[in-house]
């Protein structure tokens, strides 16, 4: 992993802790961030940690970029010996695979896709070698996942699959983006999960949608009247197939806001998750299950 | 008081100098795309600068005011009317209790800034006054004003009216705009040719041009060093790992037409990115009407904060003239 350091205009400093994804890319830049944060450098308006870089906005009048440079080069060299543990949650969000809206959506801008003559689940499905839509929601929906970045548009988690590398499902995003794609719609794009936060345009394959929201500029939902964006880089999240029975359901229990997701306070080391990958989700799992 | 909205414009929204500290979770600046064509405004009609104005995209709205204010029309040419009768651009005027502010049609530039004395006082959210449609967050309702929409206005003391702002400190781009930038970030992903090129290459404004980025036609397609595709990045050469977005950064998806964000920008996404235009020239996208010829210009960063300068120095030149 070599980090790769460049001005972003005169305003931003853009560093590239790997070319290539990985948890361990994501955690350099998570500890990097935290500690940029906790440096509280005069002048550094926005601390932005992503996948496997991160950014950081800050005004050149009242800090130069060479002296930004310099703190940040100082700060990585600190930390990149933290260790790689971190207090998260895991968050269950129920999923309706192959449901209507995102199917109308995906047949609208058939002509964008790859594939025109398949639906996009059926697409990722095949070319990972998956059975099906079926054996694909058992793929997509057996392992957890993790917040590797948040953002694009408000509060967008974009998520990495917490299996090793030959089991994560990867897709092509569409050859043109979308001028739409349904709010709460669980879409995929290179190795990358997401659930897109608010309706608009869009490049990723569409699985699924979620009846559950994860942004609320009004925050008159129950569980985002703390803050109007529910994810954080280093959550976890854990994927739950429901039918459309539960589905509506949910959507009115939303409604009439008495729906809360289930989540749990979970501490996650990246070297033991490593050794034993299946072994350690399991664990995530049942404390998600409360055993 | 409060200003109904007869006319919306075309698409018409209030904006401060913006919402930082959010960028983190996808939340962009938003604010004013010509920040200083939105300062001189304010200071005409005696508000503070970062006071929340309207922004109106290439066409004006209707306006009819329940109280007396003091008004001025800064940024692109869109020459105001009160009651039908014309008013200069860049100088303060009145607008009594009953009477209409309308706009002529759009003469020059794109965005221009309405500021009425005492601000727009919609609700603050996350420390700012400033619409972002797409997160239908802040300004009015979270969106772009709508005929019948009752605007609050805070209590202010009214400048005179005849204020006004020279016209040699008045910015506006050139023909073809020059827009400087700092190459960097993804830059060497093309080739070194393919980067002559793109300075070389006169661009044009696409139709696809707003708050969240412009996008350029015109030039020709880049060429990209070949490379063995990074883990998670996608195919294509333009892919990356999905990474923060600079404000200003010039992003080329499929290596054909850049786009350039701009205040409510996408906060990050999979394309790679040629570099940033620098800040003080953000103003001068803000009021690029689709067609019109741009060029991008290369500088160093040395360059790049004497121009940051130049600019500051135009503000304390307009806070002085007035």
């Amino acid at each position: 992993m070599k980090t790769r350091y460049s001005y972003g205009g005169d305003e931003h400093i853009f560093v590239e802790c790997d070319e290539e994804m990985s948890l361990d890319a994501f955690f350099k830049s998570l500890s990097i961030t935290s500690a940029v944060k906790k440096a509280r450098i005069k002048g550094v308006t926005e601390i932005c940690p992503a996948n496997a870089s991160f950014q950081i906005k800050f005004n050149p009048d009242v800090i130069k970029p060479s002296d930004m440079l310099k703190e940040l080069k100082a700060i990585e060299k600190a930390a990149s010996k933290a260790k790689s543990t971190i207090k998260t949650r895991i968050i269950e969000i129920p999923v309706l695979y192959n449901d209507p809206w995102t199917h109308e959506t995906l047949m609208r801008f058939r002509e964008r896709h790859q594939d025109p003559k398949s639906t996009d689940i059926e697409f990722t499905a095949r070319i990972n070698n998956l059975d099906g839509i079926d054996g694909f929601i058992k793929a997509h929906s057996g392992a957890p996942w993790f917040v590797s970045m948040v953002g694009f548009v408000a509060g967008l988690p974009f998520l990495y699959q917490m299996v090793d590398r030959p089991r994560q499902i990867q897709s092509p995003k569409y050859l043109r983006p979308r001028t739409d794609t349904p709010k709460l719609t669980v879409g995929h794009g290179g190795c990358f999960g997401c659930i897109y936060s608010v309706r608009g345009a869009g490049g990723y394959q569409m699985f699924g949608i979620t009846p559950m929201p994860i942004y609320d500029p009004n925050q008159k939902i129950k569980y985002l009247k703390d803050f109007m964006c529910l994810f954080k880089p280093g959550d976890i999240v854990k994927w739950k197939p429901i039918e459309r029975a539960e589905y509506d359901e949910t959507v009115a229990a939303v409604e009439k806001g008495k729906f809360m997701p289930r989540m749990k306070d979970v501490t996650f080391a990246l070297d033991e998750f490593k050794q034993d990958m299946d072994g350690y989700n399991a664990k995530l799992m049942g404390a998600l299950n409360g055993r | 008081m409060a200003v109904k909205v007869i006319k919306p414009g075309l698409s018409t929204t209030v904006q401060d100098l913006g919402r930082p500290g959010y960028y983190h979770i996808g939340i962009p600046l938003s604010g004013g795309m010509d920040r200083l064509a939105l300062k001189a405004a304010n200071l005409l009609v005696g508000n503070k600068e970062g006071a929340a104005v309207l922004e109106a995209t290439f066409m004006g709205p209707e306006l009819q005011f329940t109280e007396e204010a003091t008004v001025a029309v800064t940024g692109a040419e869109l020459p105001p009317k009160v009651n039908g009768e014309p008013r200069a651009t860049w100088t303060s005027f009145k607008v009594k209790k009953g009477q209409t502010l309308s706009f002529d049609f759009l003469k020059k530039g794109a965005r221009a800034y309405i500021a009425i004395s005492g601000g727009i006082d919609v609700p603050v959210v996350l420390g700012s006054r400033s619409t972002y449609t797409l997160g239908a967050l802040g300004g009015f309702k979270g969106r772009k004003l709508e005929a019948g929409d009752k605007l609050p206005v805070g209590k202010g003391r009214a400048a005179k009216e005849g204020r006004t702002i020279p016209e040699k400190l008045r910015r506006a781009p050139g023909t073809p705009a020059e827009l400087r930038m700092l190459p960097g970030l993804y830059w060497h992903r093309i080739t070194e040719g393919s980067g002559q090129q793109f300075f070389e290459d006169t661009w044009k404004v696409a139709p696809e041009a707003d708050r969240i980025g412009y996008r350029f036609k015109g030039g020709k397609p880049l060429d990209f060093v070949p490379r063995e595709a990074p883990f998670g990045a996608g195919s294509d050469p333009s892919n990356i790992v999905d990474a923060c977005y600079p404000y200003g950064s010039i992003q080329v998806p499929s290596g054909t037409e850049p786009i350039v964000l701009h205040r409510d920008a996408v906060s990050g996404g999979g394309y790679f990115m040629l570099g940033a235009v620098i800040s003080a020239d953000m103003d001068l996208i803000g009021q690029l009407q689709p067609h019109t010829q741009a060029r991008f210009v290369q500088v160093t960063m040395a360059q790049a904060l004497k121009a940051r300068k130049d600019r500051a120095k135009l503000i304390e030149k307009i806070r002085a003239a007035l």
